[in-house]
């Protein structure tokens, strides 16, 4: 288990590093520079501009002094931010990310986990057609129109919560719930389909002729096996939440890092965009480490040697 | 920010022991601003945008300051002279202005202050503010090493000698512009890349800087020790970085922000039905136009198809029905209100829109064009709302009334200045802001040297003569006369469309007192207030 | 003779289609779903307004007899704009998928298939574009090569095909085990021959449920592009950018948003169901 994940970690570093060298060409060979703004500035101060932040030397020098830079925990100054460190905004935004993430897949996975498994146990009933059409409501409208119908009505009209901002436990609830709207309905629809086919299992026919009752047998069993396929959905999409989402946290105005996903490729804003893009691949590569992890605990068929 | 918190934490605590009390305290007076985009920097030297003057404004004062109505009023300079020939100005800085940590604002902060913005290593992108100081384009340039050749000089703490290379009747505008603040030399060295943290600041205008969480909020407080700070009202102030302005909109409507930074503009038949008193629509000094690539065809030496275009569209139209926010018609490149200066006019500006079309028609089929050989060409615009209804009205126009086949090329952003400053172009959708309140900002643009601000490529050494003869010129009437002119023979070749004048938008709370419409939509905090 | 003893046991797409037909969500979908693409295919055509037509006298005008849907902030015809959304949004979710089907399916099951170090290494450069975040990817795709819809295509079905690749390798992994695979290896059968007849036909079922249920997140990300300005050039449009448009307009317009919120729900809504269907109706285990 433990050489397993050394062998993995391992593995990740070359992974990291060509996800380095395209992000990195990627963002300079596109349109325009961060320095570019409506007001052209005169040749002269272009020119002062570009030596500051060294884009004068050529791609290959500016890669290697990044690379270098890098492997000193040096992110640059962000071009766009310019008094902030990428570190630091990556150090401020994270945690805002993160608390908001994690609060919408707890939400979302007790309310999904439990939605699907009931609607799977009652199959064809009232209760499973109208959770499977709330889910599919929740897939179906997008969140820039859930965010801003949730503010108008709750927000404005009832006034029962602010609008937006960041700090307070009132001001989360609306970013939370519809953060993790459309997740419940994944998790639900996934719980629902994974826990019919654990139904007609063998084992749980087993368990049934065995004379378990119905109730130990979800419990016991069932409900354990439905987790599988939920917790590998659960770790790329609890990765990609908890890094951010731009459309809520632009509507909401979340101090969050999601955001710089568009805008810091929006703004060629070099330096931060790579320290996300890094920022994010490492997320990923953990989670999906961590899931495989966790995997054995839920199904004793896999073992990591 | 790690200061934040802990602050913060302060101040819930303070607010629940008061509530707990039962005791009314003496309110502090706070508003809440919708400010547009996080702050890129508030370094003086290394922002460039609206959202951040508006903060540097509160922080700083500069030798020349804008009243409510953005009218020029002494700043840190109680008077000053400006020698015959009007290339010497000698600032008296007052006796009580001091930083927020008590040291004397001196005429070697200023020094200071413009040696950093003008030194090559600093790399401002608005450095060129300040070129009308003798030597300072040279300084920036690096054809000059020693800052002391640039043209300013304390004479003594209170007294600082500004020399110009040339009289610029607008410079004493330009001193309003963040670049020619001040800066406290000791805090800015020994805090290098962060002497711009809450704590570390120190400012000499009516506020400091007490609290960045970055794309949340900034916080200022009243600056006590600023010479006028009895006059001044608010106690704090929050900027609030707003990029979504529907949501911006949402927030003001549910009591959170006091001001906005601007309107949706999909919402203004709701706006003006439901919250008209509150709506603040005023003209800027800035115009939006499209320019026609003249290096290329089908424009190149092509004014009467130039002219065509222009002609047909109806801009009463598309102002009233299109974009909605006031804007008013614009028939000239200079907006009106411009200090010093008369407006001028395309010769049809009151021509029925008929006898424009017809006059369109006929101008469009002498160059050739009609309905078996109609005009092929594109839009160039960047992405926004705004930008999209305009191109598409606009091509409507031009479809209805010539014929025209337009195409519509959208670009993000950097894409889009991209694709413009390399003039890879037909007709490009672009605006001007005016950097302060003087026609040769607007005409400066277009000479033929100007570089890639020349969005048409325009090139007339008649026009070039008379544009670069009026910056130099002292009498007053002359030059007003010369860029006049200058603007005559620009209508004339049509390098480009004018649109409309821009006009700024916000809502304003009936609470909110001082706040006053102006031309450069500048609303210093110091003269606002909040009542209740 | 040969082909008879190589092929799978018996074919499991004749009972597929029993099941799926009995499934009434599937099928009341897949009539819906019809019913939509003819419209978007028929009634542009026949519209009384062009595309970018301007009507000076409606300009965000309600619902009303002249326009049915009422006008957008332009002045066009939303009834018609719609429409042509429609075939934009549908094309788009479509080819996108089919897109990701063919690379998804051509490299999982060479991976699959080939095993060792290719394996190794074709996994390896799926788990590098996993770990890229495709918001960033797409962007910067957007901004090289501009608006241009068949770049848009390639640029959504480039990012969606990760999953299939991954789900193709895992099935090509237990298919070459099985003994008819094993059988036309012995006979000496070539590699590409065995993959393309014998691999790639007993994927489909797994592919064709994974497709139905890419077209709606396709869908579903152009309009997420839409929302941040990157979607299709003018005058075309889609729903994506007729819902966010609608979402700016929410309070003056909320016929902006319903109608073309409407349609791209209910499209959703039936290309989810039609998936559920497939999924149960080709799963053997589920009588």
């Amino acid at each position: 288990m433990f050489s397993y994940t050394l062998r993995r970690l391992a593995g990740a570093v070359p992974t990291v590093f060509v996800i380095i060298a395209i992000a990195f060409f990627m963002i300079r060979l596109a349109p325009g520079g961060p320095f570019d703004q409506e007001r052209s500035v005169p040749a002269e101060i272009q020119a002062n501009l570009e030596r500051a932040y060294h884009l004068d030397e050529p791609l290959t020098t500016q890669f290697l002094r990044y690379l270098g830079n890098i492997l000193t925990g040096d992110f640059g100054p962000s071009f766009r931010y310019k008094d902030f460190t990428v570190t630091e905004l990556l150090a401020d935004g994270f945690p805002v990310s993160l608390k908001l993430g994690l609060a919408a897949m707890v939400i979302a996975l007790i309310v999904g986990f439990a939605a699907g498994a009931y609607a799977a146990l009652r199959r064809n009933s009232a209760f499973d057609a109208a959770t499977m059409t709330l889910a599919m409501t929740g897939i179906a409208v997008p969140n820039f129109v859930v965010a801003p119908l949730l503010t108008l009505t709750l927000g404005v009209w009832l006034a029962l919560l602010p609008v937006g901002g960041w700090g307070s436990f009132d001001q989360a609830i609306l970013p939370v719930v519809a953060l993790a709207m459309p997740e419940i309905a994944y998790i639900a629809r996934l719980t629902r389909g994974s826990m019919l086919e654990v139904l007609r299992a063998d084992f749980v026919r087993t368990a049934r002729a065995k004379g378990l009752s119905e109730r130990a047998m979800v419990l016991r069993h069932a409900l354990q096996a439905a987790a599988l396929p939920v917790l590998s959905f659960l770790g790329p999409t609890t990765a990609a939440v908890i890094t951010g989402s731009v459309v809520i946290e632009q509507i909401f105005g979340i101090p969050g890092i999601g955001r710089h996903f568009v805008q810091g490729a929006l703004n060629r804003d070099y330096t931060l965009v790579m320290g996300v893009v890094i920022f994010y691949a490492v997320v990923i590569i953990a989670f999906n480490l961590l899931v495989d992890l966790l995997y054995p605990l839920f199904d004793p068929r896999v073992r990591h040697d | 920010m790690s200061i934040g918190r802990p602050l913060r934490l302060l101040q819930g605590l303070f607010f629940a022991a008061i509530l707990m009390l039962g005791a009314a305290p003496a309110w502090a007076q706070a508003i809440h601003l919708g400010n547009g985009t996080e702050p890129e920097s508030l370094d003086i030297h290394q922002s460039s945008g609206v959202s951040e003057a508006n903060i540097q404004r509160d922080l700083f004062e500069g030798l020349i300051a804008e009243g409510p109505d953005a009218s020029l009023i002494p700043g840190a300079a109680e008077s000053w002279e400006i020698s015959e020939d009007g290339t010497l100005y000698t600032f008296h800085l007052r006796e009580d202005a001091v930083w927020s940590n008590g040291d004397p604002v001196t005429a070697g902060d200023f020094v200071y202050a413009f040696h950093r913005g003008l030194a090559p290593e600093t790399a401002a992108a608005y450095a060129f503010i300040l070129y009308p100081v003798l030597n300072a384009e040279q300084y920036v340039a690096g054809e000059i090493d020693d800052p002391d050749a640039v043209g300013i000089r304390a004479i003594d703490d209170r007294t600082l000698e500004i020399t110009l290379k040339a009289p610029t009747a607008y410079f004493l505008d330009m001193l309003t512009h963040h670049m020619a603040y001040p800066l406290h030399r000791a805090s800015v060295e020994a805090h290098p890349g962060d002497w711009t943290r809450p704590g570390n600041l120190v400012s000499n205008g009516a506020f400091t800087l007490a609290e960045w969480a970055p794309q949340s909020f900034i916080r200022l407080e009243k600056n006590p020790r600023y010479h006028g700070a009895d006059e001044v009202a608010l106690d704090e102030i929050f900027y609030y970085p707003t990029e979504d302005e529907g949501q911006e909109l949402q927030r003001y409507r549910a009591g959170e922000l006091d001001v906005t930074y601007d309107i949706p503009a999909d919402q203004i038949d709701w706006i003006v039905a439901n919250l008209n008193d509150e709506y603040r629509n005023y003209p800027y000094l800035g115009t939006y136009y499209y320019a026609l690539n003249t290096t290329i065809a089908p424009f190149a030496g092509n004014i009467g198809l130039r002219k065509a275009l222009s002609l047909a569209i109806d801009r009463e139209v598309l102002t009233q029905k299109i974009t909605r926010a006031g804007e008013i018609p614009a028939y000239s490149f200079v907006p009106p209100g411009v200090m010093g200066y008369q407006q001028q006019s395309e010769d049809w500006a009151d021509w029925t829109q008929e006898a424009r079309n017809a006059r369109a028609r006929e101008l469009y089929a002498a160059a050739g064009y009609g309905p078996d050989n109609p005009l092929e060409i594109e839009i160039l615009y960047n992405t926004s709302d705004n930008h999209k209804k305009v191109a598409i009205a606009i091509a409507a126009m031009w479809k209805q009334t010539l014929g025209v086949q337009t195409t519509l090329r959208n670009e993000e952003w950097k894409a889009y200045l991209s694709s413009r400053d390399e003039k890879n172009f037909e007709i490009v959708r672009a605006g001007w802001i005016g950097d302060y309140n003087d026609a040769n900002t607007f005409l400066e643009l277009f000479v033929s040297d100007a570089g890639m601000m020349n969005n048409p490529g325009y090139d007339n050494p008649r026009y070039d003569e008379l544009v670069k003869g009026g910056a130099f010129e002292t009498d007053l009437a002359v030059r007003e006369g010369m860029l006049e002119e200058a603007e005559r023979i620009f209508l004339e070749d049509s390098p480009l469309i004018p649109i409309y004048f821009y006009t700024t938008q916000h809502m304003v709370k009936p609470t909110v007192g001082g706040w006053i419409d102006n031309i450069k939509d500048v609303h210093p905090s110091r003269f606002l207030s909040v009542d209740g | 003779m040969i082909e008879a003893l190589a092929a799978p046991p018996r074919s499991p797409w004749r009972d597929a289609g029993v099941r799926l037909l009995r499934n009434r969500a599937a099928i009341v979908s897949c009539v819906v779903l019809a019913m939509i693409a003819a419209a978007c295919a028929l009634v542009p055509s026949f519209a009384q307004w062009p595309l970018d037509a301007v009507d000076w006298s409606a300009i965000q005008a309600p619902p009303s007899a002249e326009h049915w849907f009422g006008t957008d902030g332009n002045g066009r015809d939303l009834f018609v704009r719609i429409f042509y959304g429609g075939r934009i949004s549908l094309t788009l979710g479509l080819a996108a998928t089919l897109v990701a089907v063919i690379i998804g399916v051509a490299w999982g099951a060479t991976a699959g298939y080939a095993g060792g170090a290719v394996d190794g290494l074709m996994m390896r450069a799926v788990d590098v574009l996993y770990a890229l975040p495709f918001m960033f990817f797409v962007i910067l795709l957007m901004v090289f090569f501009g608006r241009d819809m068949v770049l848009m295509f390639i640029a959504l079905g480039a990012v969606s095909w990760l999953d299939m690749a991954r789900i193709v390798r895992g099935q090509t992994l237990t298919l070459k085990r099985r003994e008819f695979v094993r059988a036309a290896h012995a006979m000496g059968a070539r590699p590409t021959a065995v993959v393309v007849r014998h691999i790639v036909p007993n994927l489909l079922g797994p592919v064709a449920v994974f497709a139905t249920l890419t077209v709606p997140r396709v869908i579903l990300f152009e309009s997420l592009l839409s929302f941040l300005g990157l979607g299709v050039q003018e005058p075309m449009t889609s729903w994506g950018v007729l819902i966010s448009e609608g979402a700016s307009a929410m309070e003056s317009a909320p016929w902006m948003l319903l109608f073309p919120a409407v349609f791209l729900a209910t499209t959703l809504f039936a290309l989810n169901f039609i998936g559920d269907g497939l999924r149960d109706a080709l799963d053997p285990r589920d009588h």
